[in-house]
């Protein structure tokens, strides 16, 4: 194994926190520091993966046998509405965007972002609509129940003819959240661009930045989209506008393009981060440079723009006009060009690697095995006549929780490993992450590979009883399901004891390349203070015979300053 | 040494980062995500009248041009006042710039009544049909922004007396003119698609 290529002299031993990250009170302030909003972000999120978990166990526990035994079909609607919008609004848009407020600062060399108070304010909207999501369960009608895709016109009916319901309550939710993606995203952009520590042009950021500025971008450009129609359906719901009324000369497949232009970009924003993550991990733990950086980076870009215009595929089985199927099938194949030259990076980048499989490793192998998988489902699902027969079946439901769980909440585990230590000055316990790992790995797959069979034999999605010819793929998915419950307690134990009194961090334990690795573990208040460095070299020099550009200088060389 | 002059250049001294072009970048990314709302309804406005067999609410035939007409008028020499108040700021004229930036003021808050008047004499309502709704909602959307854009003149204006002022305001100045274009702008093609495109 290669020596890192860091310079030691960089690193900071004092502790910035001497009362550490174990005084638990900066964490419920109002703060406007980047890495307390991070963590605040991601404690926020993992609650919120436990509530819609336990959503989900109850969705499976309807469907381990074929009758709707245990809830009555609305109730059974509300529950896998409320479950499909907490698992995307209330966990997955917030964890990212706090990985994403914990290390794009320190990893660009910057100090904070470039809005801290625009920061908290994202932040504190979650706690927000969350908490208006969550009372829609005690208002007459019980929650929305029209699916986290609110189609109308079941979206817009409303027979309590009750001001305040569930519907209103969700695209109220639905509308801050979007507020707060919004402020984050002018946050993070304008951050990318203009706080670069010296020296890191573009093709010096590390993927993980590009993959940012890329998912930012799209929330920029997509989420108003979204916005306006969820205010023309709120007011199609509360006043009595016909935007998407049919009797009023509206159309509701209107609705459907607002929502998917926005939607379908939203798997990207989603999964863009995690691509990030597994391009700067699967280099730490196989001692490998990145292979092809740069078409990495610009690849991001390409799924980018191609993501903006792929949307009609969720259409397809809607009344689109043909040439419409035709055109966005084309499109949507297009997409998996620069998606197959990462996957092909990343697996020339394993290949021949030196490879160490911790836990964050495991995860990110895990991710990318399942991603290839749903991969293919997706260009399955991208073919007309696939489409047609299988949507509105469970293959669908099977394909995209292969991406969204099995792939995209993997990577987010493995950075949520990664750099623990970075950012709590702890060491998390080795063991526990592992049986974390396999526990989940096998609950997900249980969960969701049998699913695959069962839409494919034509089982219907979003009803609570079903033909018991498919009884036995969902009793092996709801088994997966309680195991992934089960998955839930090492990592809470990890996530807590070794926080509280796990073995203290040293500033690089993965002999890692980038910026963040030089600061001490935890961070200092405004990153590298005094000491902005300044970049030489590409990201991911590992194992290379002359690491260093600019004879033998280091990757980065400490400014002098002393103004 | 490469680095080092770039260094000297380049470093923020910390605590003490300049914000200013930030804000400046971080606005000018929000109001291209904003025009995408904009987008989104005249799209949506667009699809609905092509597909529509009955556009206009029965007994209406299309909308009278001559009210929104003038207060075009109002609105676009609005951006052209408003650019000659930046100019007094950066030439330190402060009471040319006050009083050029109430202007722009008056004229904003003309335009709002304006639409008022234009709203209260219609005879049909934000239920009749897609094309009261969209009508209603263009219009109404369009006027916040108005709104707001007057209100953050008002800000503005009162900064520009605090004392020791002025020398960090332009940037507020800049940004709140650069969003009245922008609400001008919006306004044109929002006048195109209702009032002309009949
Ligand atoms: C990369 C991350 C991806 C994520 C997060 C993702 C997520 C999703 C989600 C959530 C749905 C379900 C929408 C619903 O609720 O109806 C879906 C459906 C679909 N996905 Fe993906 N997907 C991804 C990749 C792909 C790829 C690479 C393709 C094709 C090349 C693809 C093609 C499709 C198609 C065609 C559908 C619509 C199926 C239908 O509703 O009939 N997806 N995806
Ligand atoms: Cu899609």
């Amino acid at each position: 194994m290669t020596i890192v290529n860091y310079d030691p002299r960089l690193v900071k031993t004092k502790n910035p926190y001497p009362k550490g990250p174990n005084d638990w009170k900066r964490f419920f302030s109002f703060n406007t520091d980047a890495k307390v909003i991070g963590i605040q972000y991601i404690v926020t999120a993992l609650f919120f993966l436990l509530i819609g978990g336990l959503l989900g166990m109850l969705i499976r526990g309807e469907l381990i046998t074929p009758p709707s035994d245990l809830f009555d079909p609305t109730v059974y609607n509300g529950l896998y509405t409320m479950h499909g919008t907490i698992m995307l609004f209330l966990f997955l848009f917030p964890i990212l965007s706090g990985l994403t407020n914990l290390l794009v600062p320190p990893m660009i060399g910057a100090p904070d972002m470039a809005f801290p108070k625009l920061n908290a304010l994202a932040f504190w909207l979650v706690p927000v609509f969350s908490i208006i999501l969550l009372l829609s369960f005690f208002v007459p009608g019980g929650p929305a129940s029209s699916g986290w895709w609110s189609y109308p016109p079941i979206s817009i009916q409303n027979p309590l003819g009750k001001i305040i319901n569930g519907e209103m309550l969700w695209i109220i939710a639905i509308s801050l959240s979007g507020i707060s993606s919004i402020i984050g995203a002018v946050n993070f952009v304008t951050t990318i661009i203009r706080m670069r520590a010296p020296g890191m042009g573009f093709f010096k950021m590390p993927i993980f930045i590009w993959t940012v500025l890329a998912a930012q971008l799209l929330q920029l450009l997509g989420l108003p989209a979204l916005t306006g129609g969820a205010i023309m359906l709120f007011f199609d719901l509360t006043f009595g506008t016909s935007f998407f009324r049919v009797e009023g000369g509206g159309d509701p497949v209107l609705f459907q393009h607002f929502f998917w232009f926005y939607s379908h970009p939203a798997v990207y924003v989603m999964v863009l981060p995690v691509f990030g993550i597994f391009s700067e991990l699967f280099p730490v733990y196989s001692r490998k440079p990145l292979f092809g950086y740069k078409f990495v980076a610009i690849a991001s870009f390409g799924i980018t723009i191609l993501s903006l215009v792929v949307w009609v595929h969720h259409m397809f089985y809607t009344g689109t006009p043909m040439w419409m199927r035709n055109l966005f099938m084309f499109t949507t194949m297009l997409i998996a060009v620069p998606t197959g030259v990462k996957v092909f990076a990343w697996i020339a980048t394993l290949w021949g690697g030196n490879i160490r499989l911790s836990t964050p490793m495991l995860f990110c192998l895990g991710g990318l095995f399942n991603f290839i998988f749903g991969g293919i489902t997706g260009v399955m699902l991208a073919t007309v006549p696939v489409d047609i027969h299988v949507g509105n079946t469970y293959f669908v439901v099977a394909h995209f929780h292969y991406i969204i769980f099995n792939t995209i909440a993997f990577g987010i585990f493995a950075a949520i490993y990664h750099w623990f230590p970075k950012f709590t000055g702890k060491m998390f316990y080795e063991g526990l992450g592992k049986i974390h790992f396999t526990l989940t790995f096998i609950g997900a797959t249980l969960n969701w590979l049998p699913l695959h069979w069962a839409g494919l034999l034509g089982m219907p999605r979003r009803v609570a009883s079903y033909d018991p010819e498919f009884a036995i793929w969902n009793v092996l998915a709801s088994i997966g399901a309680f195991i992934l419950g089960v998955a839930s307690i090492p990592f809470i134990l990890n996530m807590v004891s070794s926080w509280v009194r796990g073995k203290s961090a040293p500033p690089n334990p993965w002999k890692a390349i980038g910026l963040e690795w030089l600061l001490p573990s935890p961070p200092p208040h405004e990153n590298f203070e005094e000491d902005i460095p300044t970049v030489l070299n590409e990201p991911y020099c590992y194992g290379l015979d002359k690491p260093f550009v600019e004879d033998e200088k280091f990757y980065v060389e400490k400014s002098l300053k002393k103004h | 040494m490469v680095s080092k002059n770039q260094t000297l250049t380049l470093n923020h001294k910390p605590g003490h980062i300049k914000h200013d072009g930030h804000n400046m970048t971080g606005f000018i990314i929000f109001l291209c995500s904003e025009s995408i709302i904009f987008f989104a309804f005249f799209v949506g406005y667009s699809v609905l009248k092509i597909s529509a067999p009955v556009w206009y609410p029965s007994g209406i035939n299309g909308i009278d041009v001559k009210m929104p007409l003038i207060n075009t008028v109002i609105l676009v020499s609005s951006s052209f006042v408003i650019y000659f108040a930046e100019k007094y700021l950066h030439k330190k004229n402060l009471w040319g710039f006050r009083i050029v930036w109430f202007i722009t003021m008056i004229m904003g808050s003309y335009f709002v009544y304006g639409q008022y008047v234009e709203w209260s004499e219609l005879t049909f309502s934000l239920q009749s049909g897609a094309f009261g709704g969209m009508f209603y909602l263009l219009t109404g959307f369009h006027g916040l922004h108005v709104i707001t854009g007057i209100l953050l003149m008002g800000l503005m204006l009162y900064r520009s007396f605090l004392p020791n002022n002025y020398k960090g305001g332009e940037m507020g100045v800049e940004s709140v003119s650069l969003f009245w274009h922008f609400v001008d702008v919006i306004w044109l093609l929002l006048f195109g698609l209702i009032y002309l495109w009949q």
